[in-house]
């Protein structure tokens, strides 16, 4: 499938080279298969779930629906860039400590839209939590758990 | 928010059983570093891929294979003609092939496998095999399947099962009779993380290893080896991080086809499946139809119930059978019930193959019976909440199946703590959108909306039935006060492996507890599956680590010359009961290392008889919700406001995990209640895709008011109860009659939708 195509992205601070990359690879999939970052899952191939959201220039968005080669120039970050020293973030404390993790399958992409969130709002509503996380599917928590975790968070920060 | 009655957050100095103890691989996971069988990669490995059939029922004339076989980057594509071993697989029956050969029997059914270097160079290989095929009218009507003049679609014949329930005196006609249709819609399991595998093959060809996601892992051996034609040793399985299982995960998808790949190309495989295969590459809940009538006295206590069921299995056998049995036995639901007359169907037809879901069986049982008593309140002229006390089983009372239930049974409880669970606040005068029916569309206006209460109450089977000599293997190491776990039991997010650990530092006093890696090199820990594993399994690693508590009191005894039976575990020390010496487990055995394995096996079950007469379940769990929801009975929308729930647990071993599967459970009947459904026509499925196929989202989930019954049962190793399936069954039916309430509508099917309130 090799097309010669090469280009860079700038993921977690870091330039990757993307090489032998067929045009039509997401973002998703270079992230994960050629690059070594399978943080991110793919669950949905429609943007519909949420699991394999990124940051992209700051702002969240499903990374199966972008064209990896349309993300060149652009500044992305995914869970692996979100505790880089290895250290847990707030939010991702507060998910162990809550018990909003079960499978864990949508737990990466819901970090990185958590953090989204508190990054441009840092004293959410309750429903304006719910409504910024409705595009992060969790099948097994029925959310309840990953609520109180977000909700721990923002009486932590604005302590 | 969700408010919890029980204490639900308690940690303690040390995680053992009874405290919230944290998840171990909680870290890896919010770090995404946890590794799904998705995200397994391997030097030299190459993508696999299926290809299905379009049509829901056709004979195949030819497949041609040279063109794909013709594209660069292309090394394999396998038909039926190159399975070694046995053409089929199956839990039960063995009765689906691996590849179809003559005929296709649903869409979506396998037809060849390839392996390519890249998954677009599958895709294109796919597209590239033609398949010349002579379709036929599907069969898709189960009540058809039934009729012996409609040609059998399989040489097995249309009816998986057929059983019949006979009880008490049939004869007996009640003061008040209520009878009713129900029907139940195909739901998905949808589990986040898609079917994947790497198979990797042996250097000289003669096996294979097999990391899987999947609820079972020796099944799936046995059922692999078959079909690869090899000694059962020479494949072995090891657990892929699995992302959710729900019953999706116990038959066989990708195992097969990713093992003979891997053998015929000599190379790694990998295999995962798109969202929109998923929903063609697994079982779903049966579809079914319900019609019962109850007769009770005039004062409401019911006398008898007559049941006639059938379950569209699909396809292909999987689970059908087992899951039949599981609904005609809990028609009756949570209540006495002298006598009944039930049939039960399972077909064949040419729909989605159905197999295990969360509920397996009792959910479609539980629609029918709570929408009746609901019915049989108002003729009584007796609240929802009565009629259902009037009616609770009690432990010693006697089923339909003429077994006794020696469970605890604290049914009257789960209904009166429910019902004092506080109501949630009315809807705001000026309510915020996303608070109404439709949230984000923006459509509902507040004075359309109409707020209803509804029940319901359920019954649940824990652990395999008829008979099944069901078992689950653990060892246990303890060396220098580290305990090492060893099990087959698939962690699929349900959080053994929290569990596990509690157990051991609860029994030996330690605090360290490691886990290896689950795979085949121990014995079977049976299916994840039936709210067995915390019983199963849980029981297996309590035996185990006391076989070493016992070797360890027996060391210490003989160094220190005290008789074993006087030493007891307190805290993190080994007491002499009746004398003075204390020593921390640590120090006890310096470099001494104990090992035991222990095999856990519930009480045998037993066979139905022609009559559906026999104890063939091993314990009932039960639960009651009750649902507040807001209707806008101008445009059918529903919001699920609340769901107060109080479950018979047994003994809350962690309770955060507890209600973590109450939250997650209830989510997933608020689903099938009023959003979720396999949509088929024709043996076509319409919305393989969640575009089209909705799950609850954060703004769906209701606020989950909660209380837990602990009554530890005497007949389970930690008097713990299985806590997953329960949360999920009766609150459909709550949700469903809560909308009764608002609307006045007469609901008879779920998933409720807009058309059936507003039309």
């Amino acid at each position: 499938m090799s097309e010669d195509q090469m280009y860079s992205l700038s993921v977690n601070g870091k330039v990757h080279e993307v090489r032998d990359s067929w045009v039509g690879e997401s973002l998703l999939y270079v992230l994960r298969e050629r690059l070594g970052l399978p943080g991110a899952k793919g669950a949905c191939e429609q943007g519909e779930c949420g699991s394999c959201t990124v940051m992209l220039d700051g702002a969240a968005v499903c990374s199966c629906l972008v064209l990896a080669a349309s993300a060149v120039g652009s500044d992305i970050v995914t869970v692996e860039g979100l505790s880089p020293d290895g250290q847990l973030t707030d939010v991702q404390e507060s998910f162990i400590q809550h018990g909003a993790v079960q499978c864990g399958f949508c737990t990466p992409g819901l970090i990185v839209a958590i953090h989204n969130l508190l990054d441009e709002n840092p004293r959410p509503t309750e429903l304006q939590v719910k409504e910024a996380i409705s595009g992060n599917i969790c099948r097994c928590t029925g959310y309840g758990r990953i609520f109180a975790a977000v909700q721990d968070v923002i009486e932590t920060r604005g302590a | 928010m969700t408010m919890g009655m029980a204490s639900s957050n308690i940690r303690t100095r040390r995680d053992v059983l009874g405290a919230s103890a944290l998840r171990p691989d909680g870290s890896a996971k919010v770090k995404g570093e946890f590794s799904f069988s998705s995200d397994l990669w391997s030097d030299g490995m190459l993508w696999g891929a299926t290809l299905r059939s379009p049509h829901p029922h056709a004979r195949i004339i030819n497949i041609d294979t040279s063109a794909a076989y013709a594209i660069d980057g292309v090394r394999c594509v396998l038909t039926a003609d190159d399975v070694p071993g046995v053409l089929t697989y199956g839990l039960i029956e063995q009765d689906q092939p691996v590849f179809a050969k003559d005929v296709v029997r649903y869409m979506g059914e396998p037809i060849a496998a390839v392996a390519a270097d890249h998954p677009e160079t599958c895709r294109r290989a796919l597209a590239a095999i033609v398949v010349e095929y002579d379709v036929l009218e599907p069969l898709t009507n189960p009540e058809r399947s039934l009729d012996t003049a409609v040609p059998a679609i399989h040489p097995n014949g249309n009816v998986f099962r057929h059983q019949r329930i006979v009880h008490g005196d049939t004869s007996v006609v009640g003061d008040v009779i209520v009878e009713g249709d129900y029907e139940i819609g195909m739901q998905d399991q949808a589990f986040l993380g898609l079917e994947a595998a790497m198979a990797i093959p042996d250097a000289d060809g003669s096996g294979v290893e097999l990391h899987i996601a999947t609820q079972w892992l020796h099944e799936d051996q046995k059922q692999i080896a078959a079909c690869l034609g090899l000694p059962i040793e020479r494949v072995r399985l090891v657990l892929g991080g699995v992302g959710g299982a729900f019953g999706a995960r116990e038959d066989i998808s990708l195992q097969v086809h990713s093992c003979l790949l891997a053998l015929a190309t000599s190379r790694p495989i990998k295999m995962q499946y798109s969202r929109e295969e998923s929903f063609f590459g697994h079982v779903h809940r049966h579809p079914a139809r319900v019609n019962i009538r109850h007769h009770a006295t005039k004062d409401g206590t019911i006398v008898k119930i007559e049941a006639r069921m059938i379950f569209d299995g699909g396809a292909y056998a999987s689970t059908s059978s087992a899951v039949l049995i599981n609904g005609i036995t809990h028609i009756q639901g949570p209540y006495r019930c002298p006598s009944a007359v039930v049939d039960g169907f399972a077909v064949r037809t040419n729909n989605p193959p159905c197999g295990a879901m969360r509920g397996f069986g009792v959910v479609q049982a539980c629609y029918a019976h709570e929408s009746q008593m609901d019915r049989l309140a108002e003729a009584c002229g007796l609240s929802h909440v009565e009629i259902r006390l009037r009616n609770a089983m009690k432990t010693g009372d006697t089923l339909i199946t003429g077994q006794p239930v020696e469970s605890v049974a604290p049914v009257e409880r789960c209904i009166r703590e429910t019902d004092a669970l506080p109501l949630p606040p009315p809807l705001p005068v000026t309510p915020n959108a996303l608070q109404l029916p439709g949230g984000t569309g923006l459509t509902s206006r507040p004075e359309n909306i109409r707020r209803g209460i509804g029940w319901g109450v359920s019954i649940k089977n824990i652990m395999y039935s008829e008979g099944f000599d069901d078992y689950s293997t653990a060892r246990c190491t303890l060396q220098d006060g580290i305990v090492t776990l060893k099990f087959a039991t698939s962690e699929v997010g349900q959080g053994f492996v929290t569990l596990a650990p509690q157990i051991a530092r609860s029994v030996l006093g330690v605090d360290t507890v490691d886990i290896e890696q689950m795979d085949t090199t121990i014995g079977s820990a049976g299916s994840t599956s039936a709210s067995r594993q915390t019983w199963m399994s849980g029981g297996a690693v309590d035996g185990a680590c006391r076989l070493v508590r016992e070797r360890l009191f027996e060391h210490v005894g003989k160094t220190n010359g005290i008789d074993p039976l006087r030493l007891i575990i307190d805290d993190n020390e080994i007491v002499d009961t009746m004398g003075s010496l204390r020593l921390n487990v640590s120090d006890a055995a310096p470099g001494v290392r104990f090992e035991e394995t222990f095999e856990h096996h519930h009480r045998p079950t037993e066979d139905l008889d022609e009559d559906g007469q026999g104890n063939c379940h091993v314990a009932f769990a039960f639960v009651a919700h009750r649902a507040v929801v807001d209707v806008d009975v101008e445009l059918g929308l529903v919001k699920v406001v609340q769901v107060a729930t109080a479950q018979d647990v047994g003994r809350a071993l962690n309770p955060l995990s507890v209600q973590g599967q109450l939250e997650g459970g209830i989510a997933q009947g608020l689903g099938l209640a009023v959003m979720e459904e396999v949509i088929v026509q024709d043996g076509r499925v319409r919305n393989p895709s969640f575009t089209d196929y909705l799950l609850p989202t954060a703004l769906d989930a209701p606020d989950v008011v909660y209380s837990l019954i602990e009554e530890p049962d005497p007949q389970a190793p930690l008097g713990a109860k299985g806590v997953g399936e329960p949360p999920c069954i009766s609150v459909t039916p709550a949700i469903a009659s809560a909308i009764r309430q608002a609307t006045g509508r007469d609901i008879r099917r779920v998933p409720v939708r807009p058309q059936d309130i507003c039309l």
